[in-house]
C-alpha cells in the first residue's frame, strides 16, 4: 500500500520545473558513502486486507478486559468509556490537527483544552492547570523539579508508599541533579507522619503525598501537611486518582500546593500503558512555573471571544535554555477525552463511577475478610487494597490457573491464550501481599468469583 | 461560542452506572478525608454534550481538511487502517501488568524496524514525545559520561538553527549550552564548531536536515570534530522524514537518536498529542537505555530485561505510548522499506517543487536543493509593511493552514513550509498560486493582507491582553 498520490507524468513534470531528471538526484546533497551505507533489508509492504488480518491476529494473542474482568490497577484503570466519548475523538477535526499555533483556524482546540484546564481546577480545587503532560509519573517528576527550581531548594521527600514507577521517574530526572530525592518511610502500609517530621529541614524543596498510595491506602493527608507547614518552607505536591477526587477531600481543600494525576481513567483506554494523560494543577502563585501549554482567554479586535496559547515566555521555543521545562507535544488528544467523559457523565455519573468503585471494593474487602484472607493494611482506602500473603506469586499463579478451570476452560479461544501467559484476574504482586483494583466496571458476582478462586488457590498451594 | 460550562442545565444529564446491584456497605473513609461540596461539573444531555464537541471540531483545522505544509511538524496524511487497528480491544483495553504476547512481539518488531531504518542497535519506545525522547537520550549521555568518569563533560553544542526543546532538553539533563554558529550557506560552520569542540564537551545535538531543510552535508566532519573532541553525537530526527530509507544517522556518525513516530511514521498528532519519541542507541550505550528493555532472544521468544544498574531508569511508565507505537507499526508494515523510501523522495520532490513554485514571488534565503522543507521570507513584501504574520494569516482565507512562522531564528521574518508526501502536484500547485495572489495583494492591496484572516470564526486574537491579564479557566460570573 502507499499513501502517497502522485502520478508517474506529474513526478516527472515536477521533476523538470526543479530542473533534474531522476528522484536520486534529489539526494546529491547526500555524501555518496552515507548513501551507498544504507541497504535495507528487504521488507516489502502489505494490502489493507492482508495488514488487518495480521494485526488482528496479533490483538487476538493479548488478553482484554473484554476477555475476563479485570482486577489490575495499579496506575492504569479499567475504566468505563461511554460511547460518545470514542466517536466524538474520532473526529478527523481533533485527531489530525497539529498544536493550535494559528488562533483563528485552530478556536475548537484552543476551546476545548480551556474548557478541560477548567476540569482540572475543579477537580482539584487548585487555580491554574496546565493543557497536559505526557502521564502521571512525568508529571510527578516535572511536579518536583519545578519545586525544586522555585525554592532554590534540593531536596524532595518521596514516600515509600509512592507508586513505584513514579518513584523511579522522578528518581530519574532527579540524575541531572536539579534535585535530591530521600525516601520517606511508611507504617502499617502509609507514611509514618513521625518519620516525615524528622525528615523535614530548611532544605526541603517539596513534599511528595499520594492520595490514595500505591496500595491503595489513604494517607494521613491533613497531619502531613500540618507537619510540613510546621517544620518548612516546602511545596506539597499531591498525587492524586481524578476518580476519587468525586468522592474525597481536593489537594485544594487540604491546602496543597500542587496537584498531579494521570487522567487515564477519565475516558482513555488502557492501551497497554499509553498514551495515557498527566495532569497538574498549582496555586495562583506558581502560574509562572507550571511548565508546558497554558490556554489563555482573550478578544478579538471585534471584541469576540478568543483563545490563545499564552504566558508562552515560559516555554522552550521562546526561553530555549531558560525555559521551565522542554515540553512540547503532550497529550492533547487525551485531555480531550478527559473533557468529553467529564461532559457526559456528568456530575451525578461521575460521582456514581466514584461510589460505585468504593462500595465494590468495600464488598470486596468484606467477602475477603468472611473467608479468612484480611487485608495486608488496616486502613482506609479508596477502590484498590492489597490482601496479606507471604507468597503473593504464587497465589496469583494459582488463581489465575484455577479461575481459568472454572471459568474460561470452556472457551477454546481463550484456552489457546492461557496456555502461554497469565491473565488479567490475578492482581499485581507486591510485598505482603496482592495489590487489586476495583473499577465502576465489575459486579459483584464477578467479585464472588475472585473471591472464591482466590480462597481456593490459597489452600492449593499450602 | 458558549463555553460547556455555561451551558450547564441542572437535571438534564441522564447518564448513570448501575447501582441497585450494589449491597449495602459502611464507608470507611473518615469524615475529614471526604469531599466537604460535590465537584462543581456542568449539566449537559447526552446530544447537547455531543453537539458541543461537534461544534467545537467545525472551529478546527485538520490534514484531513486540508494541505497544511507547517514546517518541522510533518503534517501527513495519516492512513485510516491505524485509526481501525487502535480500536480492537486486543490493543485498547489490554492492561501494562499483564503479559500481551502479542502486543510485545509489535514493540519488539516495532523496535527492530526503527534499528534498520535508523542504523542503531537497540531502542526504547518509552519516551512520549520528541521532546521526552531528546532528555532520554541526553540522560543516556549523561550515565554514560559519569560511568567513564567524564564528569567534567557538562557543555553540550548546538546550533543557532536548532528546535527550542534541544537546549531545554538538555539543560534537564544536567547539561549546559554552548550554541555553535551557522554559516552563510546555512549550515553548521565547522570554523565555530572546531573552535567550541574541546574537553569540556559532552557532545552535539543536531538535526539533520536542519531547520532550514539543508543536508548538513559536512556531516562526517562534524562527527569527526566532536568524536575527537570525546563528545557524543545525538540525532534530533524531527525532520527524519526526508530521508528515511535513503540515509540513515547510525552511517553518519550518531550514537544517540530520536524519532518522532507522529512525523515520520504517519501518527497522527492529536490536536498536540499524543506522540512517541523512541529512542536509539549504538551498542556501546544500550545498558543505560531506560528499563525495561524489551528484546527477542535466541530462541524468538520475546524478553524484558530489567537491568537497573546502569539504566537511566524510567522516564515513564510502562512501555511508553504503546497505542502511538501500534499506528507506526501499521504504517511501516503497510508501506514496507520500499515505500518509506518512495514517501521520503516524494516529501523532498514536494518541497523543492514548492520551493522553485513560490521562489518567483518570494524571498528563499537559502534558495538550494533542499529536503523535505524549506523557509521563505517576507523580504520582498516588507517595503510594502506586510509581514510574514499577515502572509501566513491571510492564507488561512484560502482554506490552507499557515507554514511555521519566525522559526527558525536565523532567517529574518521566516515562513518555514513543510508539504510532505502525501500532497499532490495539483494541491501544491493551487497552494502556490494563493501565495502568489497574496503576492500581487501585497502589492496593490497591502491592508487586506495585513487585516486577515477575514473568513474565520474569530479575527486575530489580543495576545498581549491574554498574557497580561491570564484567565486561564471559567469562572462563573458573580451572581
Amino acid at each position: 500500500m502507499k499513501y502517497t498520490p502522485h502520478s508517474q507524468g506529474e513526478i516527472e513534470a515536477m521533476l523538470q520545473t526543479i530542473g533534474l531528471e531522476s528522484l536520486d538526484q534529489l539526494f546529491d546533497d547526500i555524501p555518496r558513502e552515507i548513501l551507498d551505507q544504507c541497504r535495507l533489508p528487504d521488507r516489502p509492504g502489505m494490502t489493507e486486507p492482508r495488514l488487518r488480518a495480521h494485526l488482528r491476529e496479533l490483538a487476538g494473542e493479548n488478553l482484554s478486559a473484554d476477555d475476563a474482568p479485570c482486577f489490575l490497577g495499579g496506575g492504569c484503570s479499567d475504566a468505563f468509556i461511554p460511547a460518545a466519548v470514542g466517536e466524538l475523538l474520532a473526529r478527523e477535526e481533533f485527531y489530525t490537527a497539529y498544536t493550535p499555533y494559528q488562533p483563528e483556524l485552530s478556536q475548537g482546540i484552543l476551546q476545548s483544552i480551556f474548557e478541560y484546564q477548567t476540569y482540572i481546577c475543579r477537580l482539584t480545587g487548585l487555580d491554574i492547570a496546565n493543557a497536559s503532560l505526557y502521564d502521571g509519573g512525568s508529571a510527578l517528576a516535572s511536579a518536583c523539579a519545578i519545586a525544586a527550581e522555585g525554592t532554590k531548594k534540593k531536596t524532595i521527600l518521596l514516600p515509600e508508599t509512592v507508586h513505584p514507577d513514579y518513584a523511579q521517574i522522578v528518581k530519574t530526572y532527579a540524575s541531572s541533579g536539579i534535585m535530591n530525592v530521600q525516601t520517606v518511610p511508611a507504617k502499617n502500609g502509609a507514611t509514618d507522619p513521625d518519620a516525615l517530621t524528622a525528615a523535614l529541614s530548611d532544605q526541603v524543596a517539596a513534599v511528595v503525598i499520594p492520595q490514595p498510595n500505591y496500595f491503595g491506602c489513604l494517607e494521613p493527608a491533613a497531619e502531613m501537611i500540618a507537619a510540613v507547614r510546621q517544620n518548612s518552607a516546602a511545596l506539597v505536591i499531591m498525587q492524586v486518582d481524578p476518580v476519587s477526587l468525586a468522592l474525597l477531600k481536593s489537594p485544594g481543600e487540604y491546602g496543597a500546593d500542587i496537584a498531579v494525576g494521570d487522567a487515564q481513567p477519565l475516558g482513555s483506554p488502557m492501551s497497554y500503558g499509553g498514551p495515557h494523560v498527566g495532569f497538574m494543577a498549582v496555586t495562583q502563585k506558581l502560574m509562572r512555573k507550571i511548565p508546558g501549554r497554558l490556554i489563555g482567554e482573550t478578544t478579538d479586535a471585534d471584541g469576540n471571544r478568543a483563545f490563545v496559547l499564552t504566558l508562552q515566555a515560559r516555554e522552550q521555543h521562546i526561553r530555549r535554555e531558560k525555559a521551565n521545562s522542554n515540553i512540547c507535544s503532550n497529550e492533547a488528544l487525551n485531555a480531550l477525552a478527559a473533557s468529553i467523559y467529564l461532559t457526559v457523565v456528568g456530575p451525578v455519573g461521575f460521582r456514581q463511577a466514584a461510589e460505585r468503585s468504593h462500595r465494590l471494593a468495600l464488598y470486596a474487602r468484606e467477602q475477603f475478610e468472611l473467608r479468612g484472607m484480611p487485608l495486608l493494611y488496616n486502613r482506609p482506602f479508596f477502590r484498590e487494597f492489597v490482601v496479606g500473603s507471604d507468597t503473593p506469586e504464587e497465589w496469583i499463579e494459582a488463581t489465575i490457573d484455577l479461575w481459568h478451570k472454572r471459568y474460561t476452560g470452556e472457551d477454546e479461544a481463550l484456552n489457546a491464550k492461557k496456555i502461554t501467559f497469565p491473565d488479567t484476574t490475578g492482581g499485581i504482586p507486591v510485598e505482603g501481599g496482592v495489590l487489586l483494583a476495583f473499577t465502576e466496571k465489575r459486579t459483584p458476582e464477578e467479585i464472588d468469583q475472585l473471591v472464591d478462586v482466590m480462597d481456593d488457590a490459597r489452600e492449593a498451594i499450602q | 461560542m458558549k463555553l460547556l460550562f455555561e451551558k450547564d442545565v441542572p437535571g438534564s444529564n441522564a447518564f448513570r452506572f448501575p447501582m441497585d446491584d450494589l449491597p449495602p456497605a459502611t464507608e470507611n473513609i473518615p469524615h475529614d478525608q471526604l469531599r466537604s461540596t460535590p465537584v462543581d461539573l456542568p449539566e449537559l444531555s447526552e446530544v447537547e454534550a455531543v453537539r458541543h464537541f461537534v461544534e467545537l471540531s467545525h472551529r478546527a483545522f485538520g490534514v484531513d481538511d486540508g494541505t497544511y505544509a507547517l514546517g518541522s511538524c510533518t503534517m501527513k496524511y495519516s492512513p485510516k487502517v491505524n485509526q481501525w487497528a487502535a480500536q480492537l480491544p486486543g490493543f485498547a483495553d489490554i492492561h501494562p501488568n499483564c503479559v500481551q504476547p502479542g502486543a510485545d512481539h509489535l514493540m519488539c518488531e516495532l523496535q527492530e524496524m526503527l534499528a534498520d531504518l535508523t542504523g542503531m542497535d537497540a531502542f526504547t519506545l518509552q519516551p512520549a514525545a520528541g521532546a521526552h525522547g531528546e532528555l532520554t537520550g541526553m540522560m543516556i549521555i549523561h550515565a554514560y559520561l559519569r560511568d567513564q568518569g567524564q564528569n567534567d563533560r557538562k557543555v553540550v553544542l548546538i546550533p543557532d538553527s536548532a528546535h527550542g526543546t534541544n537546549p531545554a532538553s538538555a539543560v534537564m539533563a544536567g547539561f549546559t549550552v554552548r550554541v555553535v554558529k551557522s554559516g552563510p550557506d546555512g549550515l553548521v560552520d565547522l570554523d565555530d564548531l572546531a573552535a567550541k569542540c574541546g574537553p569540556d564537551v559532552a557532545g552535539l545535538m543536531l538535526t539533520n536536515p536542519n531547520t532550514l531543510g539543508l543536508f548538513e552535508k559536512n556531516i562526517l566532519e562534524i562527527s569527526r570534530l566532536v568524536h575527537d573532541c570525546g563528545g557524543l553525537l545525538y540525532y534530533d530526527g524531527a525532520n527524519l522524514n526526508a530521508i528515511v530509507g535513503v540515509a540513515r544517522p547510525g552511517d553518519m556518525g550518531f550514537d544517540v537518536v530520536h524519532v518522532n513516530l507522529h512525523k515520520t511514521f504517519s501518527t497522527p498528532h492529536g490536536g498536540g498529542g499524543p506522540g512517541a519519541g523512541p529512542v536509539g542507541v549504538k551498542e556501546f550505550l544500550r545498558p543505560y537505555l531506560p528499563y525495561p528493555t524489551i528484546r527477542r532472544g535466541e530462541d524468538g521468544q520475546i524478553v524484558f530485561d530489567a537491568d537497573e544498574e546502569k539504566s537511566i531508569g524510567k522516564v515513564k511508565s510502562f512501555f511508553g505510548n504503546f497505542g502511538v507505537c501500534l499506528k507506526a507499526y501499521a504504517y511501516i508494515k503497510s508501506v514496507g522499506y520500499e515505500g518509506l523510501k518512495n514517501a521520503a523522495q516524494l516529501a523532498v520532490l514536494n518541497a523543492n517543487y514548492l520551493r522553485c513554485r513560490l521562489s518567483e514571488y518570494f524571498d528563499i534565503p537559502f534558495n538550494t536543493l533542499c529536503k523535505h522543507e524549506f523557509v521563505a521570507s517576507n523580504l520582498r513584501q516588507a517595503p510594502s509593511g506586510v509581514r510574514t504574520l499577515d502572509i501566513a494569516k491571510r492564507l488561512i482565507d484560502f482554506k490552507y493552514h499557515p507554514p511555521t512562522i519566525y522559526f527558525p531564528m536565523i532567517v529574518h521574518e521566516a515562513m518555514m513550509f513543510e508539504p510532505t508526501e502525501t500532497e499532490s502536484k495539483s494541491r501544491l500547485d493551487a497552494l502556490a498560486e494563493a501565495m502568489k495572489q497574496i503576492a500581487r495583494e501585497a502589492e496593490t492591496t497591502p491592508e487586506l493582507v495585513q487585516g486577515a484572516p477575514h473568513n474565520t470564526v474569530i479575527g486575530r486574537p489580543d495576545e498581549t491582553k491574554a498574557a497580561r491579564n491570564p484567565v486561564l479557566s471559567y469562572k462563573k460570573p458573580a451572581q
